[in-house]
């Protein structure tokens, strides 16, 4: 396999994994506009891990997951006291936080950055992808994954059928950081060097966007929108510069399109359907 | 005396934020619908008035008239950029959803818009910083020690002008009335003769009108303009926006001059990249004990995606 490709599988498994970070919040019904900082929280996780205490290289990834997922869990709390578009900004407001903090840290390199000891394969990246994507769909065919479908479509009548909205919405931001923490330690392994610049502003807006046009009803959602974003503008080879136009000018046709993302339930019941033997859709014959 | 001098910097830089923090705070009162196009409709005025600036207007006026009519231009281009997002976001979603601020689709949408305009600039000028020169030799007051632009001063001056204009705009006249109505309750506003489907317009011709001034003002104080100044100043103008309460105009005043306070103090007591920790620090605190902000009113914003 050339370096391309692995390098593309890598970057696309990464996106993913964050793409799924910011679906399950998202599927609970919350917007995280803030998936850098949580990103950048694994990432730097790994990197001083790896570095300073020179674990190997799972143990790492174990822990800065867990990293990840009690930070979403802590920062939960505060967050859930806001809705609507505040929730918003305030997860863009904690991400700018975490960024801030970096910037200003001489342990954490500052604006240098940090250069990461080991290295992994674009295999490990591609397994662990795969594990978190069956993760990811077995959780949501679960009464979990159902109640975290209840929370979304309406917080009241979730509660009034037993559903313990705030467990659920604190589960799905330490899940949400758990993942994300996760893609950003593989991304610090994958290219062995980390810098606050990359978790900007841009970044969370990318992969909310991934996840919102992908779908945020089912699983597929985000995997679809990743996958979708990470290889079209690989296909479409031009400048950089063009890319991000197309990609914008993409974003604007899809939600005239499909607004509720590119695979919602509808879709797949569709698609379901006609898959299935004809005798087995319940009509009688004739 | 510096401190003084630090004082009076924050409050010109935060006079820039007031504008694009109204420029939000208005879409999201009366629209419930947080536009992320603003901070490119503030940098496309800035752009475009340098590059007519920079490559001669057609008619050849003489300088002061010639740069003054770039940077007019440059504002109106605000204006019809922010007509033309309205057609194919708000307006397009509202037709075929009904209540378009149901969905998160108008601001995914308006993401795609940020994307196009900014990387539009990027592929016509390149990512370097312009020098935008103002055609007036120096523009400086000089008394005991202090240093107060002009420019900066008339930029406080304008901004707060606008500000007053738009709360004499929704406060006494009947388009603002009919606007409060919208931003209240739309169905009701249809009901009571309201025609919601030209008011909506007249908002983004306000905010492409603010984010414009806005632009032009960075330019007239900074005498720089870049593809990237939008992004500074419109999340800064974000957290302007959220410190003062979501919906209010007077809280949006507060909310800039307190940003821009606070990054020109943090700058000078604590350096150069302490800024993004205190003033995002200060708003994430800000909405853990009063989530509606300083002047918010408590039905704003909370409403689901």
């Amino acid at each position: 396999m050339s370096g391309y490709m692995s390098g593309l599988i890598a970057i696309l498994g990464i996106n993913v994994i964050f793409a799924y970070g910011i679906y399950v919040t998202a599927a609970a019904g919350q917007l995280n506009l803030g998936g850098a900082g949580f990103q950048a929280i694994g990432a730097y996780a790994c990197a001083l891990l790896s570095a300073t205490y020179g674990i190997s290289i799972f143990w790492t990834l174990v822990f800065s997951t867990l990293v990840g997922a009690a930070i979403g869990f802590l920062i939960a709390f505060p967050i859930l006291r806001t809705r609507g578009v505040y929730m918003v900004l305030a997860t863009f407001a904690f991400a700018e936080v975490v960024v801030g903090i970096i910037l200003n840290s001489e342990l954490l390199g500052g604006s240098m950055g940090l250069i990461v000891s080991d290295y992994i394969e674009w295999q490990s990246i591609l397994w662990t992808t795969i594990g978190v994507i069956i993760f990811v769909f077995y959780l949501m065919s679960t009464p979990l994954g159902l109640a975290m479908r209840a929370v979304h479509d309406d917080e009241a009548v979730a509660t009034i059928m037993g559903v313990n909205n705030r467990a659920i919405q604190v589960g799905a931001f330490a899940l949400g950081g758990a993942l994300a923490g996760l893609s950003g330690a593989l991304y610090a392994y994958y290219f062995g060097f980390v810098e606050v610049q990359y978790f900007n502003a841009f970044l969370s807006i990318f992969v909310l966007l991934y996840v919102l046009i992908g779908g945020t009803q089912t699983a597929w959602g985000p995997l679809i929108g990743a996958t979708f974003f990470t290889l079209i503008p690989e296909a479409l080879r031009m400048g950089e510069d063009w890319r991000f136009l197309i990609f914008g000018v993409l974003i604007v046709v899809m939600m005239i399109i499909r607004p509720e993302g590119i695979v919602t339930r509808d879709a797949l019941d569709r698609i379901w359907l006609k898959l299935k033997p004809q005798t087995n859709d319940g009509a009688p014959n004739g | 005396m510096l401190i003084v001098q630090q004082i009076l910097n924050g409050l010109m830089l935060g006079s820039i934020y007031v504008g694009v923090a109204v420029a939000f705070t208005l879409t999201i009162g009366i629209l419930n619908f947080l536009n992320f196009t603003i901070p490119v409709l503030f940098m496309l005025s800035g752009m475009i008035g340098w590059s007519l600036s920079f490559y001669g207007l057609p008619f050849g006026l003489s300088e002061p008239l010639g740069w003054l009519t770039s940077l007019g231009i440059g504002v109106f281009c605000a204006v019809v950029a922010s007509l033309i997002v309205e057609r194919f976001t708000y307006r397009y979603f509202k037709a075929k959803h009904g209540d378009a601020t149901e969905h998160a689709i108008p601001l995914v949408s308006s993401l795609g818009f940020l994307l196009i305009f900014e990387y539009m600039v990027l592929i016509a000028h390149g990512s370097d910083s312009r020098g935008f020169h103002t055609p007036f030799a120096d523009l400086n007051w000089r008394f005991d020690g202090l240093v107060i632009s002009i420019p900066q001063f008339i930029s406080l001056f304008v901004s707060l002008a606008i500000v007053a204009g738009l709360s004499i705009l929704l406060t006494r006249t009947k388009l603002g009335r009919a606007l409060r109505a919208t931003a209240e309750n739309p169905d009701a506003a249809v009901l009571m003769g309201i025609e919601v489907n030209r008011i909506v317009p007249v908002v983004f011709v306000l905010t492409g009108l603010f984010c414009g001034l806005a632009g032009a003002l960075f330019a007239i104080n900074y005498s720089e303009v870049s593809p990237y100044m939008g992004d500074q100043v419109g999340t800064k103008a974000i957290a302007g926006m959220v410190l003062g309460g979501l919906g209010s105009v007077w809280g949006a005043i507060a909310g800039g001059l307190i940003v821009g306070l606070t990054e020109t103090l943090s700058i000078y007591f604590f350096g150069a990249t302490s800024a993004q920790v205190t003033v995002w620090g200060l708003l994430l605190v800000l909405l853990l004990f009063r989530p509606q902000g300083l002047f918010g009113h408590n039905a704003i914003g909370k409403g689901k995606f």
